[in-house]
């Protein structure tokens, strides 16, 4: 799985939002740092978790990864082709080959839109068919490998439930044979016994065509149970990354180790003898991140050098990275 | 990652599995505006005002509807005239028929005007933002704050003579029809304008449209094909009740004499000249102003339907 | 000893355009002092309208509440008049929901939202209502809760909001609290400082908790007893341990195998439940799982079976044996 050349290099991506005031002359006054330098690599066949809570930017860097927002800075790399935003060719190529589910079943699908027009989209935008009849021979193909019948082609998706939507929506994301799929939250909507419908068509799909995810999620269960390795964020930055045993069994930055004993485990016996981690204090904002490293006022080991300079990323043992001025 | 058992077949999601009955938007909007009783009332009456305006004309001709008398002027509804005739002599009837047909002509004609630039200027500025939106929405406020009378009187007096009548199909229409359109239309998309900004603002941040965009869908697809056909329901909803603005607006500034111009007969010049004789002529102005009333109301009762039916966000059937 | 909340063949059904939601159909439980009772569901199962039904929260029309009885200290919950039920509310038995973005006036500080529960219902004088909101902020983990008294719901963040719900809810020391999927919308890491405080706070005050979530891992970690819901119906109530290491009721079989662990090696696929839930618009003849349930008997699809008492702590309603695979 791990072949020489990784199919997607990320180096010291930094998106920030600008905040402005004012009316009617706007200036910036500060900026939400999303994303303030994430470096990884994903190897081809494989599926990259990217764990963190809400305010992390794991969500942000799958879009910026894809061009959906410009980045403010860093190099994005896909198939051994430097992603260039500005050019519309370059933008155009990269989407054959990389595309994105979406988190919300119900907002990610155009309600005007048949279930077929959808999932021709790409193939229509790309002109990679371009004979109606058999885009839509294509379409029904596409349907059928995600478990929905060829004879609702014609129907909206207010008439289908939200795993469906989820699979309709995965089929769209497949038109175009891409190689890299950005799963930006792709199970959170839905309910328990959907999600595993869902996971495992994703499986399937992966190893039917080969296919390297990118897999956003905030459960960290399912990635657990669905990736290779797993990267983990805190307020725009990877604070650790490893192969997936290795960082769920030996956990070495102290946020990695809170959060892993903060997800509940539903065995009751387990469950209470657990020693749990217990932060203080909310995820700070990504507008003013604390000084030093990122995690400090809420650290449980923070020393004085915590608060001063940014740990450094350190290869703490085979494959398995992490950024800890304890370390 | 290879799985560990051989992938069972994902099962096959059959029609039958869908609960819903296969319906299309359309199906589902016809449904829901069928609920609404005062809507299908206003188009029943719409439908009736139709007929009376344009299927009238077999029983009058336009020359009988303009034709003078002055030996019968200003007589009270009779068998020979049954709503009467007006101060030169013609016969009432056969004028609202006809001022039927310029009215509602004003009225289609002049939304159409305001909509094609309200939905323009509106999805550009909604799309765009930045420095375009400030651009557009200061035109488009400065033509909100400037009194529509006032834009209309000026407009009206201004060109009110220079354009020639035209002559479609057969008839002759006094230039001041043309005038009048163009006047209502383009001082009344400020309107539309901020209502099809408003929807493209909060439709473009929308799941969907980001899909369209990590698909590589050009940014005028994005606007013509899938933010536009979610935002038609407030467009065909303010373009409804834009064509009752536009009667009534006709009504008004024919009412203070620089409308469309006699011969041509619309409803709002024949209540131009039925200001001095309020009292001793009541025909005059009962019969136009009744129509014009009825019109409007019906207008704004198929609004209201078509309001309700459209909603995206009512899932009932 | 008599339960603290026993309710008895509750019915509610809504009526919409597309026809009758059937909703509840006819559940019974109950709840003992000082106990923390789960109920558990995916979406649509009925566990949130079974409990608005209860505190008759629920908007009439187009709800009804068709049948059944809410006994709450021998007074039943669904017939009395409305003031005596708002008396009840907030202070008896209080609830606290998911969003409390929403759950909180925007517009009001929070000292005030509290304070005013405890003026009304506890006739508190404006002093000692202050003084008690400081004390209840700092139970529930808000730290200098004096100068917090004047900030308003948008100045919190969620986990403080939630925190602020908790503490509203606790401050009339209701002998009930019902909890309707207050961490489900929060992060992992402060899920667990309100499940601990919770956990804390019912040591201190002896409440009994009704604790309503989808998440199997958070009733493991919170949930004396628990009940199973599937459209509408209860389909197996149990103590926890026993529910995790012997489930009876195939639908809670399949879910638990349908869940990924963050505590062992992946070992195989995760095991999906075909097909959907079905349409609450059909009134239910047949067992509700039994399309989708791999273990159905020709039995199952022509009656819906009896939630059955099949030993002194367990409930199950179901044909089957899954254990065997035969008929019980």
């Amino acid at each position: 799985m791990n072949s020489s050349q990784p199919l997607v290099v990320v180096q010291n991506l930094v998106k920030h939002f600008p905040i402005t005031r004012g009316l009617v002359f706007e200036r910036t006054v500060g900026s939400v740092r999303a994303v303030d330098g994430i470096s990884f690599e994903i190897f081809r066949g494989e599926t990259l978790g990217l764990v963190g809570e809400s305010g992390c930017g794991k969500t942000t860097a799958g879009r910026t990864i894809l061009g959906l927002y410009p980045p403010t800075a860093g190099t994005i790399v896909i198939d051994g082709t430097k992603v260039d935003f500005s050019s519309r060719k370059s933008m155009q190529s990269v989407r054959r080959k990389a595309q994105m589910i979406f988190q919300d079943p119900y907002a990610s699908l155009n309600p005007r839109w048949t279930v077929g027009a959808i999932v021709a989209e790409p193939l229509r935008v790309h002109k990679l068919i371009t004979n109606p009849k058999e885009r839509t021979e294509r379409v029904k193909e596409l349907l059928s490998l995600v478990g929905i019948s060829n004879r609702l082609v014609n129907r909206f998706p207010h008439e289908f439930s939200g795993g469906q939507r989820q699979r309709i929506g995965i089929a769209r994301a497949l038109a175009c044979q891409p190689l890299f799929i950005v799963c930006d939250e792709p199970i959170s909507a839905l309910d328990v016994s959907i999600q595993a419908q869902v996971v495992n068509l994703l499986e399937d799909l992966q190893s039917r065509f080969g296919l390297t995810y990118l897999f956003i999620a905030h459960d960290l269960s399912m990635v657990r149970h669905i990736c290779n390795r797993v990267a983990v964020m805190y307020l725009g930055l990877i604070v650790e990354l490893g192969s997936r045993d290795e960082v769920y069994e030996h956990p070495q930055h102290p946020y990695t180790q809170a959060l892993l004993s903060s997800v509940p485990i539903p065995d009751p016996k387990k469950d209470r003898m657990r020693k749990r981690i217990i932060l203080s204090g909310d995820v700070p904002s990504p507008i003013n991140p604390p000084s030093g490293c990122r995690f400090h006022p809420r650290c449980p080991i923070a020393m004085e050098i915590c608060s001063q300079t940014e740990p450094e990323w350190k290869e703490v043992a085979p494959e398995h990275w992490a950024a800890c001025h304890a370390l | 990652m290879k799985p560990d058992e051989p992938p069972a077949p994902h099962a096959l999601l059959n029609a039958d599995e869908l609960e819903t009955p296969p319906l299309t938007i359309a199906q589902l909007t016809w449904r829901r505006f069928r609920r609404h009783k005062m809507a299908l009332f206003g188009a029943t009456m719409l439908f009736l005002l139709v007929l009376y305006a344009f299927a009238g004309t077999i029983f009058f001709s336009e020359a009988y509807a303009n034709k003078t008398d002055t030996k019968a002027r200003l007589q009270p509804p009779s068998a020979a005239h049954p709503f009467g005739t007006d101060t030169v002599g013609r016969d009432i009837l056969a004028r609202t028929i006809y001022g039927g047909q310029i009215s509602i002509i004003i009225g289609l004609t002049a939304m159409l005007v305001e909509t094609i630039v309200g939905v323009v200027i509106g999805a550009l500025s909604g799309y765009y933002g930045g420095k375009l939106d400030s651009l557009l929405m200061r035109v488009t406020e400065a033509i909100i704050v400037i009194p529509q009378i006032f834009l209309l009187l000026v407009m009206a007096k201004y060109f009110g003579g220079k354009v020639p009548n035209i002559t479609l199909l057969g008839r002759t229409f006094s230039g001041s029809v043309v005038v009048i359109i163009m006047i209502i239309g383009l001082t009344s998309w400020p309107y539309l304008a901020r209502i099809v900004r408003a929807e493209f603002l909060s439709l473009k941040e929308n799941e969907f449209i980001l899909a369209a965009r990590a698909i590589g869908t050009p940014t005028h697809e994005i606007i013509l094909r899938h933010i536009l056909p979610n935002s038609i329901a407030p467009i065909i909803v303010a373009a409804t009740l834009g064509v009752a603005s536009a009667i009534t607006t006709e009504a008004y500034i024919s009412f203070l004499g620089l409308g469309v111009r006699p011969p041509t007969a619309t409803w709002g010049n024949m209540l131009e000249g039925a200001y001095n004789y309020i009292e001793n002529a009541y025909w005059l102005w009962v019969f136009p102003g009744f129509l014009i009333a009825i019109t409007v109301l019906s207008i704004n009762f198929l609004g209201d339907g078509l309001r309700d039916a459209l909603d995206p966000h009512s899932r009932a059937i | 000893m008599n339960p603290l909340l026993q309710v008895r063949n509750l019915i509610t059904r809504f009526h919409t355009p597309e026809g009758t939601v059937y909703a509840v159909n006819g559940i019974s439980l109950h709840v003992n002092e000082g106990e923390t009772l789960a109920i558990v569901g995916e979406s649509g199962c009925g566990k949130s309208v079974t409990m608005l039904s209860i505190l008759r929260l629920i908007p009439i029309p187009p709800g009804e509440i068709v049948a059944g009885e809410a006994i709450l200290h021998d007074r039943d919950l669904l017939k009395m008049k409305d003031a005596e039920l708002e008396n009840i509310r907030g202070k008896e038995v209080s609830m606290v929901f998911q969003d409390p973005m929403t759950s909180l006036n925007p517009v009001l500080t929070i000292g005030r939202q509290i304070s005013e529960s405890l003026r009304v219902h506890l006739g508190m004088e404006a002093d000692m209502a202050k003084r008690r909101t400081i004390e209840l902020l700092e139970q529930v983990g808000i730290s200098d809760a004096e100068h917090r008294l004047g900030d308003y719901p948008h100045q919190f963040s969620g986990g403080m909001r939630q925190r602020v719900m908790i503490a509203m809810a606790l401050a009339c020391a209701p002998s009930l609290l019902i909890a309707d999927e207050p961490t489900t919308a929060l992060d992992v890491t402060i899920q667990a400082q309100i499940m601990e405080l919770v956990i804390q706070l019912r040591q201190q005050l002896g409440m009994a908790i009704i604790w309503i979530t989808h998440d199997l891992g958070v009733v493991a970690g919170i949930a004396h007893r628990v009940i199973v819901m599937y459209a509408g119906f209860i389909v197996e109530e149990a103590l926890v341990e026993d529910l995790y290491e012997n489930p009876k009721h195939p639908y809670t079989a399949s879910l638990l195998a349908a869940l990924p662990r963050v505590d062992r090696r992946r070992d195989r696929r995760l095991k999906s439940i075909p097909g959907a839930p079905p349409s609450l618009l059909v009134e239910p003849k047949a067992c509700p799982f039994s399309l989708r349930c791999e273990f159905a008997l020709e039995q199952c699809a022509g009656e819906n079976p009896p939630l059955e008492q099949i030993s002194p702590t367990r409930k199950l309603a179901c044909w089957v044996d899954i254990s065997t695979g035969k008929a019980r």
